[in-house]
């Protein structure tokens, strides 16, 4: 099973590492610290331990304790200090250890970090990167397998992005980092001991921002993939659902379907182009996330289909989710969880459609 | 350790008389719509560490304030520019040019006292929605100020960089946590860590590493410039809030340079502090996070400024936070849209009045020979032209452009965001 077809190159590269995607995003905020001094690392076991995840791993130990610290455990504490910081004229890099930990910070998120720009009418930009360890799939306790795409993408003045390959941490976490916007990085947990090819910058670009900056005018905020191309639909996917698709798209290949799968990366801004460019070719489009159905982010994206591909369109967009349900226990995940069957089965249901 | 103690009046012998003291307002500007801030007689007009100074405001780190009887004619000058202008909102309010607006009268010392000891080349201020007091101390564009309750910006129109006062703050409690940011920023600016040392960050620094870091101390270091200090408003009501404790908490772990100011006005709208504040006392549970504190007549400005001077020269200095509870009343209601009739009795709002602030200031004035008729009169017509300036400027704002909508949701805003706002501009053309 290939997960990591990158077709589109990124940044002029160098050096090419086979990393996990935690390795991926250690790397990632090693180079961002020596890219900037200013920016740090801060929640809860980030330091000695280096985060429950080993993302932070070694990081205190190379740039010290006044740039890579452990925190009181309390998020909503974690998440006003970043934004004090960040009035202060730092790059605060927090962790927030699990997805269903954001609900106790949600208020100085939404309320503060969000708005924090508007409110000081741009003198007080939140250049801040919510890490955010997310969605299902590892057997976790209760409220740590949330889907929350929808909740902060609703937000003005957030953005919000999830990688879903190695490759892909590494440049979006350093791009997030970058933006002088408060960016709610969404790690899809089940994926970060999953290996593959990262391009790296070259070795004299890695501690500055230039490869991030190159980045930026080829792959600038808000773009997304097309990780696999194909002509009869779209299946529109971000963070670890994107695997499965593509795991999808291999089998429909046997069958002769051909699917393309579309890797949004950003969930805000979406890239409604991206969106209309793939379904204007396919003609049929099948999105899928972990989260809910109802509101879910799939919604937002059948509209911007509808709105852009009316003509084009051969079947209503199908959604292939979660259910309106609490994130069950590990004995029902993988029922809860869009799986190749119940996507083939929309895909197929996208097929067959006639109209009238 | 004594948690808190009540400092009273007599702490300061009188000193010399200030009678003379000229008007050092801006108040001939001819821009159409100037900034309208009173300008600090303390940061104009004294010279540090030259007074004879017996107070225990004036001790460590290059950050020595006036004494508070030096200037205690200055603060009353501010104090009654407070609340000649919350007159005038209040006014404003009631023939409809300000939608709403939540007064302040009573607790014009507690606002000024502490304004007026910070230190805006080290220090900011964090401030709620009723800390116009504090604005006229630190010297804030007052019409500037206004903006938030004449419904122009939420977080009011000043510039809150320029001003060492961030925007306003519509939450209670909202901006207590980013104090704490804020002053763990100036820590890490002088080069200390907010605890201990990494574990092998010891080795690494002894080594010839040259890309190690400065070395992680936490020991409070007196000899160089003093650490900018934090200075968060909250009240009583605030105090019930989560937030407050997870930042007394993360002050203490971090021994962070901050000033927890807590005007006890005795009310959350209709809620008395009794039924709001287990145990009684906000600055008791300092002791639970090991910071030390002062519960303090919230209604004596030299008091006031006393003890939050004292407050910020330990944060200077390296000696973590400070929890001031100042005691004083809400004169007024909550807001021009409350009836305090509705859930408290005239005669506690009367005894209040009786230890009104500037009554209490003008007494120790007269009393000890700083200030006579003259001065009064002039700091009550000055208090006038100053309100008169921001009752100007107020009414001569100008409806917010609709592009406004848009401007600053971010920094570098998506482009879908940028198309909904050339629609809607279209649409409304």
């Amino acid at each position: 099973m290939t997960m990591t077809a990158d077709t589109r190159p990124r940044t002029p590269h160098t050096e090419t590492r086979h990393l996990s995607m935690q390795q991926a995003l250690n790397l990632a905020l090693e180079h961002s610290l020596a890219a900037d001094d200013r920016t740090l690392i801060f929640g809860e076991d980030v330091g000695r331990v280096g985060g429950v995840f080993r993302v932070t791993d070694g990081l205190q130990q190379k740039f010290g304790a006044a740039r890579v610290f452990d925190t009181p455990l309390a998020e909503s504490g974690i998440m006003g200090m970043a934004v004090g910081l960040a009035m202060a004229g730092w790059r605060p890099v927090p962790e927030l250890q699990f997805d269903g930990f954001s609900y106790p910070a949600m208020n100085q998120v939404i309320s503060q970090m969000a708005r924090m720009n508007n409110r000081s009418r741009g003198t007080m930009p939140m250049p801040i990167t919510l890490r955010l360890p997310s969605f299902g799939g590892i057997r976790a306790p209760e409220l740590h397998g949330e889907s929350l795409e929808s909740l902060f993408a609703h937000v003005p003045g957030l953005k919000v992005v999830s990688p879903s390959t190695p490759n892909e941490a590494y440049h979006l976490l350093r791009q997030a980092i970058a933006d002088p916007d408060p960016v709610v990085f969404m790690e899809p947990k089940s994926r970060y001991w999953q290996r593959g090819d990262v391009l790296l910058p070259a070795p004299s670009d890695t501690e500055s921002d230039a490869a991030t900056a190159e980045h930026e005018t080829t792959t600038p905020v808000g773009t997304s993939n097309v990780v696999r191309e194909g002509k009869h639909a779209t299946l529109i996917s971000w963070g670890a659902m994107v695997s499965t698709c593509l795991q999808v798209a291999e089998y429909a290949a046997e069958d002769g379907v051909e699917l393309e799968v579309l890797d949004l990366r950003w969930l805000k801004p979406i890239d409604a182009a991206g969106i209309q460019a793939s379904v204007s070719k396919t003609r049929r489009a099948i999105v899928v996330h972990e989260a809910p159905l109802t509101a879910g982010l799939g919604g937002e994206v059948s509209a911007i289909i509808m709105e852009r591909c009316f003509d084009a369109l051969r079947a209503p967009v199908e959604r292939v989710t979660g259910f309106d349900v609490p994130y069950p226990s590990g004995a029902l995940e993988d029922a809860y969880l869009p799986n190749a069957d119940r996507i083939l089965n929309a895909v197929q249901k996208t097929l067959e459609y006639r109209r009238g | 350790m004594a948690p808190w103690q009540v400092v009273g009046l007599s702490r300061w012998p009188a000193r010399r008389a200030l009678r003379t003291m000229k008007s050092t307002e801006n108040s001939t500007s001819r821009d159409s719509n100037p900034p309208v801030a009173h300008r600090s007689f303390i940061e104009t007009n004294v010279t540090r560490n030259t007074a004879a100074d017996t107070s225990a405001a004036s001790a460590a780190a290059g950050t020595s304030a006036p004494s508070a009887a030096e200037i205690l004619p200055e603060l009353y000058r501010q104090m009654s520019i407070a609340r000649a202008i919350d007159r005038e909102a209040v006014n404003l309010q009631r023939t409809g040019a300000l939608p709403a607006y939540a007064p302040l009268i009573g607790q014009e010392a507690a606002q000024v006292g502490s304004g007026a000891a910070i230190d805006k080349r080290y220090d900011f201020a964090f401030p709620t929605y009723r800390e116009l007091g504090v604005a006229v101390a630190m010297g804030v564009d007052l019409t500037g100020y206004m903006a938030t309750h004449l419904a122009s910006w939420h977080g009011g129109l000043y510039d809150p960089v320029a001003s060492r006062f961030a925007p306003i703050q519509a939450v209670v409690a909202g901006s207590v946590l980013h104090a704490m940011g804020w002053a763990l920023g100036q820590k890490l600016d002088a080069g200390l860590a907010p605890v201990g040392r990494a574990p092998n960050e010891a080795s690494a620094h002894d080594s010839s590493n040259p890309d190690a870091n400065e070395p992680a101390a936490t020991e409070p270091d007196t000899s160089s410039a003093p650490i900018g200090a934090a200075i968060a408003y909250f009240g009583d009501g605030a105090s019930s809030q989560g937030d407050v404790h997870e930042a007394m908490n993360f002050a203490g772990v971090y021994t962070l340079p901050v000033v927890f100011f807590c005007q006890n006005n005795g009310w959350a709208i209709s809620v008395p502090t009794e039924n709001q504040v287990a145990g009684g006392s906000v600055s008791a549970r300092a002791a639970g996070y090991g910071l030390p504190s002062e519960k303090i007549d919230g209604n004596d400005v030299a008091a006031v400024y006393e003890a939050t001077a004292r407050a910020l020269n330990r944060a200077h200095s390296g000696g973590g936070a400070t929890v001031i509870e100042a005691m004083t009343y809400r004169v007024g209601p909550h807001s021009t849209s409350d009836d305090p009739g509705r859930y408290r009795s005239l005669d506690e709002e009367q005894s209040w009045r009786a230890r009104d602030p500037l009554k209490l200031c003008e007494k120790r004035l007269r009393d000890e020979g700083l200030a006579g008729d003259e001065f009064f009169t002039e700091a009550a017509a000055h208090a006038l032209e100053v309100s008169e300036q921001v009752r100007a400027g107020i009414l001569s704002q100008v409806d917010r452009p609709m592009h406004e909508l848009f401007d600053f949701v971010y920094a570098e805003p998506p482009a879908a965001l940028l198309a909904q706002r050339d629609r809607a501009l279209e649409e409304i053309s």
